[in-house]
């Protein structure tokens, strides 16, 4: 993935904040579900977004869409900016946009056949004859691996992995460049699972698909993405290949998310690190770094400033004090500390 | 043990309303005397052979009567349940599906209507408007629109944050379409409900408004207004008061009964 890649979604200070009751006059609590996160999305790959529940992955997700409104920042996909477009403009943008949803249950419409389920978008958006729309019911249902029978049915004669795959069936049936996969796999059994990754992942070869794909099952993040995002508190703190991350993690809170996974090996013993406490509330998040209340290694600095995304390798970049910034180097009271 | 409690109650309530439903077709084609032709020298007579439910004090076939009478109650139930049901789903769906100041005033206006009691509110809108079917069914179903908006609008508050609903939107549905499209035959079965209940509360409200003279006017047949002409004669005559009486407290005994076993039905838990 070293070749020149198109871009096809940039961000750039996206931040989402949802007003909280106030308990104080004069005072207007926000929760930052987003706080300042800019990245870039290329064509054809995978980024996987991980955190834990409460990270803002979903309303991240969200806010691309503008399903949430953003309360500051740019989304421009496809070199045109989409924060501030009309309705109607903006459904051209998001009809190559398209999500597949955590719940296969609540995502398809109890009192719907399959097939106008399938069908809505397609009428829509089409001009497609009768006959021809509905073969194309036909091919979709089949790309996804149901039969044509299915398309008679309701939704609650499908198992959760089936109605998954209807789910991208619809998702898939206005032709969209670009797909938010929210937590699509972890309503579902382990066995089926991977059935669904791997047909996103053929159907992504097929139709040359981008993902945003949301989860907090670094298993599942790991197998299906090319890059991989780190969020905490509503913040990217590292982003970077696949291989890096995994293989090199840098910020803290990546190193304790990786050393959660159990493994069963017994020689080599990995460096693990244990974080303490919980998420702190995305109300009133830490001042500095968001992680500097369970980070092992914090500092002073932490405390003080945020640190930003900052390039360490060609693979990887990382926000966290640990490591060297060139450009504040003379003027940075505090040592950098090599890990 | 639970199902076949449900089981009994839908079909004792089903089987009487299917019953009155046969009367009231019965009594478009047939009544056995005409129901206004009176006949004073056999006033007031027990029930017989030839007058099944008795003679009422101008020598009117009780019976007669009482069938004539379910076209009142039914007429009055459904204009009730027309009315009611649509600006209660309208005004429901709304208040739900928009929510904020929209749905804080329309809820506003609805609690401010539930406020008065009923019966209250109908008397004022009939002494207003003035009595007759059709001025009392309107005023029922006014009274009608607040108890079902109500359930409308918990059922799209509840629905519109459904994932299918988030999905209709991103492809474009348009707003009216994802309400009364994809939302409202998610919640149909609850309106159901309501709606079966307002149709028998109208039916006792109707009856309590003729009885009070407001309602239906003579003389056409209502039960309601049976039931007070009855009541000057309860001392010698009582079995005059037995068929009004009866028919509405069957009517809507079933309508409630088939109510609630609907709503035990439809309620997709239950499955």
């Amino acid at each position: 993935m070293t070749k020149k890649r198109e871009v096809l979604l940039e961000v750039f200070n996206l931040k989402t904040y949802f007003p909280v009751k106030a308990n104080k006059i004069g005072k207007k609590p926000v929760l930052k579900a987003v706080d300042d996160i800019s990245l870039t999305v290329y064509k054809g790959e995978t980024l996987g977004i991980v955190g834990e529940s409460g990270s803002g992955k979903s309303t991240f997700g969200r806010t691309i869409l503008r399903l949430v409104e953003p309360t500051e920042g740019e989304i421009i996909f496809e070199g045109q900016h989409i924060e501030n477009l009309k309705p109607k403009e903006l459904q051209v943008i998001r009809n190559q946009m398209q999500v597949i949803f955590q719940d296969p249950f609540g995502s398809l419409n109890p009192r719907m056949r399959i097939e106008e389920i399938i069908e809505e978008p397609i009428k829509m958006h089409t001009r497609l004859s009768n006959s021809d729309r509905k073969s194309r019911i036909k091919e979709l249902i089949e790309k996804v691996g149901l039969s044509e029978e299915a398309l008679k049915k309701f939704p609650h004669e499908f198992s959760g992995g089936q109605r998954q795959r209807i789910g991208i069936a619809r998702a898939l049936a206005i032709n969209p460049k670009f797909i938010i996969a929210d937590e699509p796999v972890s309503a579902l059994d382990v066995s089926i699972q991977s059935q669904v990754l791997n047909l996103m992942m053929d159907l992504q070869d097929e139709f040359h698909l981008t993902y945003l794909f949301i989860s907090h099952d670094l298993s599942v993040i790991k197998h299906i993405s090319d890059r991989v995002a780190v969020m905490y508190l509503g913040r990217i703190v590292e982003i970077g290949t696949k291989e890096s991350i995994y293989k090199n993690p840098l910020h803290p809170y990546t190193k304790a998310l990786l050393s959660s996974i159990p493994v069963v090996d017994f020689e080599n013993k990995r460096e693990e690190i244990m974080i303490s406490g919980e998420l702190p509330s995305p109300v009133d998040p830490p001042v500095g770094c968001a992680f500097h209340t369970r980070c092992p290694f914090a500092m002073d600095i932490c405390r003080e400033k945020r640190p930003q995304l900052q390039d360490i390798n060609a693979e990887q970049q990382v926000a966290c004090f640990l490591y060297k910034k060139e450009e504040t180097k003379e003027n940075d009271p505090y040592h950098t500390i090599e890990v | 043990m639970q199902k076949h409690k449900k089981n009994i109650n839908l079909l004792l309530g089903s089987g009487i309303l299917l019953a009155f439903i046969g009367i009231l077709i019965v009594s478009f084609f047939y009544t056995p005397y005409d129901v206004n032709s009176m006949d004073i020298p056999n006033k007031l007579k027990e029930p017989s052979t030839t007058h099944i439910f008795g003679t009422d004090e101008f020598g009117r076939d009780i019976f007669s009567r009482i069938l004539k009478g379910s076209q009142t109650a039914f007429l009055v139930g459904i204009l009730t349940i027309a009315i009611g049901g649509f600006f209660g789903v309208l005004i429901g769906g709304i208040a739900g599906y928009a929510g904020g100041w929209l749905d804080e005033v329309f809820m506003r206006i609805m609690d401010a209507l539930m406020a008065f009691p009923g019966i209250i509110l109908a008397l004022m809108l009939v002494a207003v408007f003035g009595p007759g079917i059709i001025n009392t069914s309107i005023a029922l179903g006014i009274i009608a629109v607040p108890s079902i908006a109500r359930v409308t609008r918990s059922g799209f508050v509840q629905q519109k944050e459904a994932e299918y609903v988030t999905a209709a939107k991103l492809i474009g549905v348009k707003n009216y379409k994802i309400m009364f499209k994809h939302i409202l035959p998610n919640i149909s079965s609850q309106i159901i409900v309501a709606l079966s209940i307002a149709f028998a509360i109208a039916m006792l409200a109707e009856a309590a408004l003729s009885y009070l003279g407001l309602g239906v006017q003579p003389p056409d047949p209502s039960w309601g207004r049976m039931l007070k002409d009855a009541q000057s004669y309860l001392i010698n005559s009582p079995w005059y008061t037995y068929a009004p009486g009866g028919a509405i407290t069957l009517l809507v005994l079933g309508l409630y009964l088939l109510s609630n076993a609907l709503r035990d039905l439809m309620d997709p838990r239950s499955k």
